[in-house]
């Protein structure tokens, strides 16, 4: 009855030929790359698939690579109750993109692109209901990206002379402090090494 | 002035009893019935998933515990399992046990509050005087294994921190001595009461594909009849060696689940017992210098225990590259960790799945067309908690 993470790299390559770019497993989780125009269509076959049955949509996140041309990546994770498998679904896109919604496929995908969109920045083509969801009310930028500072930008207090809470930008008594403890220094895998090699010598 | 518009808007929290935290509802009513919910959450958002960006793997550890602050433990273990699966390392067997071990404290601490904390909001005082009281108790053993309360720290990558103290597990055996009959007692408060079933049968009933639909996982998934639960399907570290059952609902409304938590705090304190009777000896954490800190006995003779626990909480362990999602069954569902690696020793992202996110989204779909009273009762069975929720 139930596939093996293998039959369903097989079965998935085989129905999906063209739209996967990568597929690999690791950790007893399938994972494939795909292109945003492919990605309705991909999902709605892991659903409806009588073979696949990926009935759940567990989380959509994404990953930002400010480095990268494609600097976003958008992850799908879906899990089949019935093959008790896992599938992780990578999509690389340009910082302007627009990602169709899965909305209509998976209602729970509702608060879980609008938390991406907060995040990130990331809009959603279709969504009912984009709105900010984890920040405050009035917050500005996308504090999951590498280039917004961990401290925020602005603090909120609360301001005696105008008797209400007012927010304002952030004044540190210090400057945050990044440590690079990371030193080149590996330790001594020299030796290990040596005595490895003594050991085959012998 | 036209009376054209028939429903009215109502703002429920964000500071209420009921809420279980701080969640603002704005509900719209017509009459008493409500015809829409739009819940505002993130009013206890901190940021945590970027600190942990920023922060080495044990130093993140920590804010796994102010997640679902009702049951630390089990969070911890996700971030930890990740690691270890990245790292490939193994925990010692005796490791793995109190693991478990406390695992299943927690989900007795979540359950309990839960159950207690439901009646009370449907009117019922006295579970919740009586639930506290235990777990209390199981808030000393956490205490008396990791030295706080509330925020543990205890499991670390590749084990746990310290070894049992003296005398811990015979006190926790003689808890699961008494305990079962506290569960028997508050079942006599709840379970045939008649205002606690008027309030809680046929309300917010859920079935097998909408809750599959809507990502719900543990108890909501299970009170809709679906028998599914990680540690049977899909079982981390050595729960396969442990005998329990997986109860399920038949209606999947409130009451189905009250019942499932009830049931399950009794299979939790059949593991604990198990897990007691079977505790092995040997280390509680991989002995691996690189991974795991040096005891302190050792920082006085060896230069090289120095040097490792000088590198551990300075730089920290460097973990291989790669990516991973993994998840374990949280008292309050599937509580998944999806952790990327870019060789540093810092996470480059670390995606928390909370199970009460989703929950908490299909509030609008379970509450359509039910009254206003009944907003409480189906929040207090969603079992959310608002650590986790907005993280």
């Amino acid at each position: 009855m139930s596939m093996t993470v293998n039959e369903l790299e097989k079965t998935v390559n085989s129905s999906l030929t063209t739209a996967i770019k990568i597929s690999k497993i690791n950790f007893g989780h399938l994972f494939i790359d795909i292109d945003v125009k492919d990605l309705s269509s991909t999902i709605l076959f892991l659903k409806t698939n009588a073979k696949c049955k990926f009935k759940q949509l567990i989380d959509i996140t994404a990953v930002d690579y400010p480095e990268n041309e494609k600097r976003f990546k958008i992850v799908y994770l879906l899990l089949s109750h019935e093959n008790n498998l896992r599938i992780i679904i990578n999509i690389n896109i340009i910082e302007n993109d627009m990602i169709p919604s899965l909305t209509k496929i998976f209602p729970s995908a509702n608060w879980m692109e609008r938390e991406v969109f907060d995040m990130y920045g990331i809009s959603f083509k279709d969504h009912p209901d984009l709105r900010r969801i984890l920040t405050d009310y009035g917050f500005e930028g996308f504090p999951l990206r590498k280039d917004f500072p961990l401290t925020g930008h602005t603090e909120v207090r609360y301001s005696e002379d105008k008797k209400k809470v007012i927010s304002e930008p952030v004044k540190l008594e210090q400057e945050y402090r990044h440590f690079d403890f990371e030193s080149p220094w590996e330790g001594t895998k020299y030796i290990k090494e040596e005595s490895q090699k003594n050991k085959n010598n012998e | 002035m036209v009376k054209n518009k028939k429903t009215m808007n109502l703002n429920f929290g964000p500071q209420h009893p009921a809420a279980h935290g701080v969640l603002r509802l704005i509900l719209e009513l017509d009459g008493e019935i409500v015809e829409k919910i739009d819940p505002h959450i993130g009013l206890l958002h901190r940021g945590t998933e970027k600190l942990i960006e920023h922060k080495t793997y044990t130093q993140a550890i920590p804010y796994f515990d102010r997640l679902d602050y009702v049951a630390p433990m089990n969070q911890e273990h996700a971030f930890a399992l990740a690691i270890e699966k990245l790292l490939n390392i193994e925990v010692p067997i005796r490791g793995q046990y109190i693991r478990i071990l406390f695992c299943e404290i927690g989900r007795i601490l979540s359950h309990l509050l839960n159950i207690t904390t439901q009646a009370l909001d449907v009117g019922a005082l006295t579970p919740s005087l009586w639930g506290f009281e235990e777990r209390e108790t199981l808030m000393t053993f956490y205490e008396r294994v990791s030295g706080s309360r509330l925020h543990a720290n205890y499991f670390r990558p590749g084990g746990v921190h310290k070894d049992l103290p003296r005398g811990l597990t015979d006190d926790i055996a003689s808890f699961c001595e008494t305990f079962p009959k506290v569960v028997d007692n508050l079942e006599t408060l709840l379970t045939d009461n008649r205002i606690f079933k008027q309030r809680n049968v046929d309300i917010g009933i859920v079935t097998k594909s909408e809750a599959l639909e809507h990502s719900f996982s543990g108890v909501m998934l299970r009170g809709s009849g679906v028998p599914w639960d990680l540690r049977k399907s899909q079982p981390y570290e050595c729960y396969e060696e442990f005998n329990f059952k997986i109860p399920i609902g038949k209606n999947g409304d409130c009451y189905d689940r009250y019942i499932c938590r009830m049931e399950e705090m009794r299979e939790s304190v059949k593991i604990i017992k198990d897990c007691i009777k079977k505790m092995p000896t040997g280390p509680v954490k991989s002995i691996d210098g690189k991974i795991t800190p040096p005891k302190r006995e050792d920082l006085k003779n060896s230069m090289e225990a120095l040097i490792h626990h000088f590198k551990l909480f300075s730089e920290g362990f460097r973990v291989p590259k790669g990516e991973i999602y993994t998840a374990v069954e949280a008292p309050k569902g599937e509580f998944g960790v999806y952790l990327i690696s870019d060789g540093s020793s810092k996470p480059y992202k670390c995606k928390i799945r909370a199970p009460g996110f989703s929950h908490l989204q299909a509030m609008d779909y379970l509450l359509k067309g039910h009254m206003l009273a009944d907003v409480p009762a189906v929040l207090g069975s969603l079992d959310i908690v608002f650590g986790e929720v907005d993280r």
